[in-house]
């Protein structure tokens, strides 16, 4: 066996891994390791995942039929309002960035830590801190304005105690976003590693550097609006509430100016993960490298400029909206690029059918008729009538569950070895993602239908031609509950049963393949010299058990 | 095999008390910090620019409103501010020269003098603040004037009836007055910080960074201010 192959798992049997470094609970509460702040975050958004899930079953019980077969109107509102903040700031916003790239980015760099780890630190407790105020929200009677906070309803006097809270966990959760977003974009620009240019890097990367640049500009704005709108309700200051002198529509503006942004800081990072996923399982390397690389930041840049089109029916300008509208059919152009890569790089691949793939293909499925859909929407003639119906629901699950959560799932599957040193069952995983692929669709694809003959959204009650497509839907919804059950005990029952994970279980090229599964405490002994991260020229696969190794000129 | 086992501590010793581990020296540490300040400070612009953006909506949508309300400011006290976060602008930036030369002296001086003029900012802002709030001045719907205080105005203002929402324009100015005040005292809480360190002798030539980055910061907030005082004084 050659040298390379040696020193790749060495340091397995040589020092200890960062599971193991630090004992006891404060050496984790307070730890500046960002692989453990990364498996913090992700316990985190996991519990809030579950938190907002059980919401979401308990509002599709509800409307298993016409009259609501469950909760209270007022509790239905309560309910759907929490489960769109809960899911929106607290598991799709941090899930696959401050989860998986607080892990990743560093090792995939060949550095040692992210630049500045107190800061990250500080994120992550903002986050809880966040998380916090939204479960008291709930204590205190929960709010039912939507996640959209729009005044004037949402500023009135009626509304209690709850609505301060949830503004608060905004601005909470949006400083620990921005932290993120900084902490991310310094790394990348100053600690890449020898060798590795910027068209060097790994996409998701750069997916995480342009997500990073949206967290920076887009943040802020909504952190200031929610204390404005705190302020407001509190002082009458005449800003967005009209018999005050104030307007609302300027809230509208401020909050798409963040809240349509979101949206990419929610699938780019998802586009990261996918585009090192199919190279790695198509066992090629990845086609149109700068393509997806550009069109991330073409995302990003384009997406600062699409707000308007959530207010087509808001009394905004109609040569606004016109503006507006063409801006969002420009923004299909990178997505549509990426797709088109995805595709050809699979495309005479060796394709290997593992729990990651299997995810990222139905990924594929999902987003492109997520993608077509919003192209509806984004028009005006057709987004009149199908406004507030629930195909814009349909929508926005297809993109922000289908394809996020779902690109999510495949990262977790993906660096699961690499975090925990285990391998998770392989059936079991691909199982899931078909009962979730499955469920997804179920759930879903009846509120498209519902949508375009008219069903309104938000309400608690609905018109009982609709029953058959609720009930599809709430049956659904319960199978995609399933899948994800199943997929969590299936790498919870990976921690004390899975067989140990070599360094490189895949054959995947990038950094952090090279080091021991789970790495050490400081990643890398010396700063190592970077190779394209798709280029599996020599690796081959020596065992299951021993993974994949590179041999020099093989 | 064995070398990549264990850094010897010499190794460490040599890489400096400030320098982090995820660092290979103290340059790639300062370009880092400043890259992420840098950052940080574009947060800070777009925090700001809801508050401007909310401005130039309601003055175009009221421009005799504002014209109205700024007659209740002096532009005295907001000038001798200017003046006052210039000359800390200043000291800020001379510091972190100080800093860099290593002249220890120069440094606790200007950054001294960075926190006192900060504080007297602090101080007119308070006298300034308070006039209005005696007077009946508030924010929103907490805005109703003292017969005194309109009696004061110069004559052609008094002619003029007050505008409905006047508290609009000062729900905007003690917002954006108040904000930039809220940096100002975390400016002045990281001067005394950085105060506290140049103390102990931990900044030189070598390793200047939290001078350099806080100047940085400080910088800002003048910035801000600077657009500040025409726009809410100066109509």
């Amino acid at each position: 066996m050659s040298t390379a192959a040696v020193a790749v798992r060495a340091p397995a049997h040589e020092t200890e891994s960062y599971l193991e470094h630090g004992r006891g609970v404060r050496s984790w509460l307070f730890t500046l390791d960002h692989k453990r702040i990364g498996i913090m975050y992700l316990t985190a958004i996991s519990a809030c995942l579950l938190l907002g899930g059980v919401f979401a079953l308990v509002l599709r019980l509800h409307l298993w039929s016409p009259q609501g077969a469950l909760v209270s109107n007022d509790a239905y509102n309560k309910l759907f309002t929490l489960h769109g903040a809960v899911m929106i700031f607290l598991f799709i916003i941090p899930g696959i960035p401050a989860a998986l790239g607080n892990f990743v980015l560093p090792l995939q760099l060949g550095a040692k830590d992210l630049a500045f780890p107190r800061v990250n630190l500080l994120s992550f407790w903002l986050f809880v801190a966040g998380a916090i105020f939204f479960v008291v929200v709930l204590v205190v009677g929960g709010v039912d304005t939507g996640w959209t906070l729009y005044p004037p309803y949402s500023l009135e006097s009626a509304r209690g105690l709850g609505i301060l809270l949830a503004l608060s966990a905004v601005v909470l959760t949006g400083f620990s976003s921005i932290l993120t977003g900084v902490n991310f974009i310094a790394t990348i620009h100053r600690m890449r590693p020898p060798g590795m240019g910027w068209f060097d890097m790994p996409l998701f990367l750069w997916a995480l550097y342009a997500t990073g640049v949206i967290q920076i500009i887009s943040t802020p704005v909504l952190g200031i609006t929610a204390a404005m709108g705190f302020l407001e309700r509190i002082f009458h200051l005449g800003l967005f509430m009209p018999e005050y002198g104030g307007d609302p529509i300027l809230f509208q503006h401020f909050f798409w100016f963040y809240s349509h942004p979101a949206v990419y800081i929610m699938i780019l990072p998802a586009m990261g993960v996918v585009s090192e996923v199919v190279s790695v399982f198509s066992r090629k390397p990845i086609f149109g490298y700068r393509f997806i690389a550009v069109s991330s930041m073409a995302i990003a840049i384009i997406g600062f400029l699409v707000w308007g089109h959530h207010m087509f029916v808001s009394g905004q300008s109609r040569w606004a909206s016109l503006a507006f509208s063409f801006l969002t059919m420009l923004v299909s152009i990178p997505s549509a690029i990426k797709t088109f890569n995805w595709i050809a790089t699979m495309y005479k691949g060796a394709i290997v059918l593992k729990t990651p793939m299997v995810y990222v293909l139905t990924f594929f499925a999902i987003f492109g008729v997520g993608g077509l859909t919003g192209l509806f929407l984004g028009l005006l003639a057709t987004d009149v009538p199908l406004h507030d119906t629930y195909f814009v629901v349909a929508h926005f699950h297809f993109v922000m569950v289908g394809a996020v959560m779902i690109a999510f799932l495949a990262g977790l599957h993906y660096w699961w070895p690499k975090m925990t040193g285990r391998m998770y069952h392989e059936g079991v995983g691909v199982a899931s993602a078909w009962l979730v692929f499955l469920g997804f669709n179920l759930t879903f694809v009846p509120q498209f239908l519902a949508g375009v003959l008219g069903m309104p959204r938000r309400y608690a009650t609905y018109a009982p031609q609709f029953t058959g497509h609720n009930r599809l839907s709430t049956v659904g919804a319960f199978v995609l509950a399933l899948g994800l059950v199943v997929a969590l005990a299936g790498l919870l029952h990976s921690l004390r049963r899975g067989r140990r994970a070599p360094p490189n279980p895949w054959g995947a090229a990038s950094l952090e393949w090279t080091i021991a599964s789970p790495p050490t405490h400081h990643n890398f002994d010396e700063t190592p010299r970077a190779r394209g991260p798709y280029d599996y020229s020599g690796l081959h696969e020596v065992s299951e058990e021993a993974g994949w190794v590179r041999e020099e000129g093989r | 095999m064995d070398a990549t086992a264990q850094p010897a501590p010499a190794a460490r010793q040599e890489r400096g008390r400030f320098l982090a581990v995820q660092f290979e020296d103290m340059a790639a540490q300062l370009a880092t910090g400043k890259l992420g300040i840098w950052l940080f400070l574009a947060n800070e612009v777009l925090f700001f620019s809801a508050l401007f953006v909310s401005y130039g909506v309601y003055r175009s949508h009221h421009p005799e409103l504002f014209r109205y309300a700024s007659q209740f400011l002096d532009w005295r006290m907001g000038a001798t501010n200017t003046l006052v976060l210039i000359s800390s602008s200043l000291a800020a930036a001379w510091s972190v020269r100080a800093a860099q030369l290593g002249n220890q002296r120069t440094l606790i001086r200007s950054l001294v003098l960075t926190v006192v003029l900060a504080a007297t900012f602090m101080v007119v802002k308070y006298f300034e603040y308070s006039h209005k709030l005696h007077n009946g001045v508030g924010w929103g719907t907490a805005c109703n004037p003292s017969p005194e205080l309109l009696a004061s105005l110069p004559a052609a203002v008094r002619a003029l009836p007050v505008p409905a929402h006047l508290g609009t324009f000062f729900s905007l100015y003690y917002l954006m007055t108040g904000l930039h005040g809220i940096h100002v005292l975390v400016g002045i809480g990281l001067y005394v910080w950085l105060i506290v360190r140049a103390r102990r002798g931990d900044f030189g030539p070598g390793y200047y960074g939290p001078v350099d980055a806080v100047a940085l910061y400080w910088h800002l907030v003048d910035l801000v201010w600077i657009f500040l005082f025409p726009l809410l004084y100066l109509i």
